[in-house]
């Protein structure tokens, strides 16, 4: 075994961030010039169901949002704690690949591949770094040490972004192996949320043979029954277990209210322009992709942290400003033309769920169980969202160190 | 227009717009009662005195009618151009077609022009040309203009517009139905023509509150119908101008002699589902229903993102329409091209004048938002006859069938969803925004169309 292998076989060049002081005043200079629309004429609903009504992102917020991003905001503190980390280019299959890569200092560390998904970034991921890298500091053992290494998206942050078409969810998990077997790991697992999910499961279904399992916070466990059962005109599934209700009813939801955004982008990412040119525009598009995270994010600008400060909301969606690439971001949505999100892709490796109860639906044990014959872990945290790593950071490191144990 | 889809009508929503909805009707009814006034070549200023008088003696409702005119301030024209010019740009779509939306080249073609070629002032000019007022109808100040024709006994005729449209989209079809015989028509082809803004749209006030979906509007097009003094009259409309036509056609106000619609809502309900869910078209249709089919499932399938987005987070979406004038530009620029009779270029059907007076009318009064909202509030399929109700409506139907329509709805469905229907023909070039597109062949459709009712 060669988890502590040193030899790079590629070649990677050291990476800084940088945003310049002009293109950080034209950002304030953008917001305080922001033209409003007017307020929705519905109540922004505390808890977003079927039978209530949401017209999205409530003026009040995006207009704390923007006083709070032009005047008290520093993006500056954020760089230097990204610039503080061990970050990389490489390039992959033509591409700039922007990644973070920390080695533990304890030895046989489990190297983990860990991606974000959309509307995050790499900065879904920082608070997690140490807690994984370092476990002894964080209330772990040596035996629960990780080798990290975070990509950026092709598209997102610091990745460069494709100019031709094909860097879909499979192409990015076969650029994934080659990254970690480049970077000398001959035996590694992956992890994500959101399209890191996705595309650490189609890592798991081409399962090279360093890929010892994975571990998912948005499972894929729709069987083509389940599917059948759900679908449009079907007649309600009867015998559901509590479990199983839940997921039905968070599923509908998400098919009734919840997919206007994904659908946009698959469809017409190049005509979202607003999303280079208004930062606001970028922030509503970003604030509201499922019904809980935007409701947690609402609040937290309403002066309710929990989860997500203002900071964490915002260090995401200016990375995302100052990289431009609002547009490259939406383009994955196209690139998987429309597939279903929560599909089961048929992984045969070992896998690993931890189904958070704010995600967009919470996989039932049940249904895990029969989307993947090897599942190693299951469980239910108790609180937490879509955005596990980044809302629930200590609860996530817990679930990974207690996931990928027996895979050691 | 056309909405993905809702499984489900909130409840809670569908309770408040039926409250909404009755109290307008009870509105409806006691000013209507007031204001009816026999039609008569009298000349706008004898109308308005006479509703002026109406007003006075009713002491309830404001139901004053206010000329109107344009005038959009200098600064902001100033600063919507420099706004175009500090575009910051997206990198180029990563295809050679339009299948990731409005290509990088095209839009910013169009924004360099309607930054530094574009005069919105003459639009404004040709706008004001025309005689435009507002009148309050349920609390909520509705533009219109009203043209009516020197030929007596010219039939009233009211036109709504639609998404991404406005009154624009009308404008070019007022000298052939208003003044026919300067336009290959005879003068008992005429009509007195009325062209509102919806709610939310252009000129006319944005709703603050909910429930003004088409059953409202077509409610509110009846009570202005009747402030005008028209006690009989028409209605034409495409797109939501169709949706709501359909709606005035259901409720049939005494005096509604009956409607034409470009783009019919003739989808059986049972072939929609198929539709929704992907299927191919069943065995069993005929060549053109089968292509209408199909029409239908590409549209669903590969076009129908904005409309679902507005439907469930217009306000989400609303921020850049309203921040970025090549954001609202593009969202617009997007429809016009797939929409037109054009194969997808809408400068062949379209000027780049023509197109942007109408983005500038939606930047200038900032209403992307508030016209967004009408998706949400008719998260409908607007396709489909069985949603639409289409046989409920009791007066006789015209319909016309332009190309480039989104689909080309055939006979066979459209004499099924509409049981009362008079009139239906297919032409030959136009699409989606015929009126815009076609204006003299649209106006000659209406003046078929409307031949019997007179």
């Amino acid at each position: 075994m060669s988890n502590n292998a040193t030899t790079e076989e590629i070649e990677v060049r050291t990476f800084q961030f940088k945003a310049s002081d002009a293109d950080l005043a034209d950002l304030r200079r953008r917001i305080a010039a922001t033209r409003w629309p007017e307020k929705e004429t519905v109540k922004f609903p505390e808890k977003d169901t079927l039978s209530v009504p949401s017209q999205g992102v409530p003026l009040a917020t995006m207009q704390e949002l923007a006083r709070y991003w032009e005047k008290d905001y520093d993006w500056r503190k954020f760089e230097a704690k990204l610039n503080a980390l061990p970050n990389f280019i490489t390039e992959i299959d033509g591409l700039d690949i922007h990644f973070i890569h920390v080695r533990s200092k304890h030895e046989n560390a489990l190297p983990l591949i860990v991606t974000h998904g959309w509307p995050g970034s790499i900065a879904e991921l920082l608070k997690i770094i140490d807690p994984l890298t370092n476990p002894t500091a964080h209330g772990g053992s040596a035996a629960d040490a990780f080798h990290l290494v975070i990509p950026s998206l092709p598209g997102y942050g610091f990745s460069g972004k494709p100019t031709t078409a094909g860097w879909n969810p499979d192409r990015i998990a076969r650029a994934w192996v080659e990254l970690m077997k480049g970077l000398g790991y001959e035996k590694f697992a992956a992890q994500g949320g959101d399209w890191g999910a996705i595309i650490s499961e189609f890592m798991a279904v081409q399962a090279p043979p360093e890929l010892i399992g994975i571990h998912t916070n948005m499972a894929c466990t729709l069987t083509p029954e389940v599917l059948k059962a759900l679908a449009p005109g079907a007649p309600a599934p009867s015998g559901l277990s509590a479990e199983e209700s839940r997921a039905v009813e968070q599923l509908a939801l998400f098919n009734a209210k919840g997919l206007g955004y994904s659908f946009e982008m698959t469809l017409r990412p190049q005509t979202l322009y607003g999303l280079a040119d208004s930062p606001i525009a970028l922030a509503a598009w970003m604030l509201d992709h499922d019904v809980r995270s935007l409701e947690m994010i609402v609040r937290s600008f309403a002066g309710k942290p929990e989860g997500l400060t203002r900071d964490d909301v915002l260090d995401n969606i200016t990375l995302t400003w100052l990289t431009n690439t609002g547009v490259s971001s939406a383009r994955l949505y196209w690139e998987w033309k429309g597939a279903p999100f929560f599909n089961s892709w048929g992984v045969k490796i070992p896998v690993a769920v931890s189904a958070f109860p704010d995600e967009i639906y919470q996989a039932p044990r049940s249904w895990a169980e029969k989307a993947y014959p090897k599942l190693i872990h299951y469980n239910r945290p108790d609180k937490g969202g879509h955005f596990a790593a980044w809302e629930q950071p200590e609860l996530l490191v817990k679930e990974l160190r207690s996931a990928f144990k027996s895979l050691r | 227009m056309g909405t993905r889809k809702p499984s489900r009508l909130p409840r809670l929503l569908t309770l408040s717009a039926a409250i909404i909805l009755l109290s307008a009707g009870l509105a409806w009814i006691l000013t209507t009662q007031a204001a009816a006034k026999p039609p008569s070549s009298a000349t706008s200023s004898e109308s308005k005195a006479k509703i002026r008088k109406v007003a006075m003696s009713t002491d309830s409702a404001d139901i004053e009618i206010r000329p109107f005119r344009i005038n959009v301030p200098e600064a902001d024209l100033v600063d919507l151009r420099r706004r175009i010019a500090a575009t910051r740009w997206p990198d180029k779509e990563t295809v050679n077609d339009q299948s990731q939306g409005v290509q990088l080249a095209k839009i910013q073609d169009l924004a360099k022009y309607w930054g530094a070629g574009y005069d919105w002032r003459k639009c404004e000019g040709k706008l004001n040309a025309l005689p435009q007022f507002t009148t309050n109808i349920d609390g909520l100040d509705i533009h219109f203009i009203h043209v009516r024709s020197r030929h007596p006994g010219a039939m009233p005729l009211i036109i709504t517009h639609g998404w991404p449209g406005s009154i624009l989209e009308i404008v070019k079809a007022i000298g052939p139905l208003t003044d026919p015989t300067a336009h290959g028509g005879r003068a008992e082809d005429a009509f007195n023509v009325v062209i509102p803004s919806m709610p939310g749209y252009g000129f006319s006030e944005r709703p603050q509150d909910t429930g003004w979906g088409p059953d409202h509007i077509g409610r509110a097009w009846h009570e202005l119908m009747g402030r005008l003094g028209y006690t009989r009259y028409v209605a034409q409309g495409g797109d939501w101008g169709s949706v709501i036509s359909d709606a005035m056609g259901r409720q049939a106000p005494p005096g509604l002699l009956g409607i034409h619609v470009n783009m019919p809502a003739a989808v059986p309900g049972y072939l929609m589902k198929g539709i929704l869910a992907g299927d191919a078209a069943p065995a069993g249709l005929s060549a053109k229903e089968k292509a209408a089919y199909e029409q239908m499932s590409v549209f669903f399938a590969k076009n129908g993102a904005y409309g679902s987005l507005m439907a469930t987070r217009p306000q989400t979406l609303g921020y850049g329409l309203a921040d970025s004038p090549v954001g609202l530009a593009a969202f617009h620029y997007d429809k016009f091209n797939q929409w037109t009779f054009s194969g997808g270029d809408a400068e062949k059907s379209l000027t780049k004048d023509e197109m942007l007076d109408d983005i500038s009318v939606y930047w200038l009064t900032n209403t992307a938002v508030s016209s967004a909202r009408l998706y949400w509030e008719n998260n409908n399929n607007n396709f489909s006859a069985e949603t639409q109700k289409t046989n409920e409506i009791k007066v006789p139907v015209g319909v016309t069938i332009f190309p480039g329509e989104i689909y080309r709805a055939p006979k066979s469905w459209v004499e099924k969803a509409y049981p009362t229907l008079t009139y239906f023909n297919e032409v030959d070039k136009g699409g989606h925004f015929a009126a815009w597109e076609e204006p003299e062949l649209f106006a000659k459709e209406l003046r078929a169309a409307f031949k019997p009712l007179r």
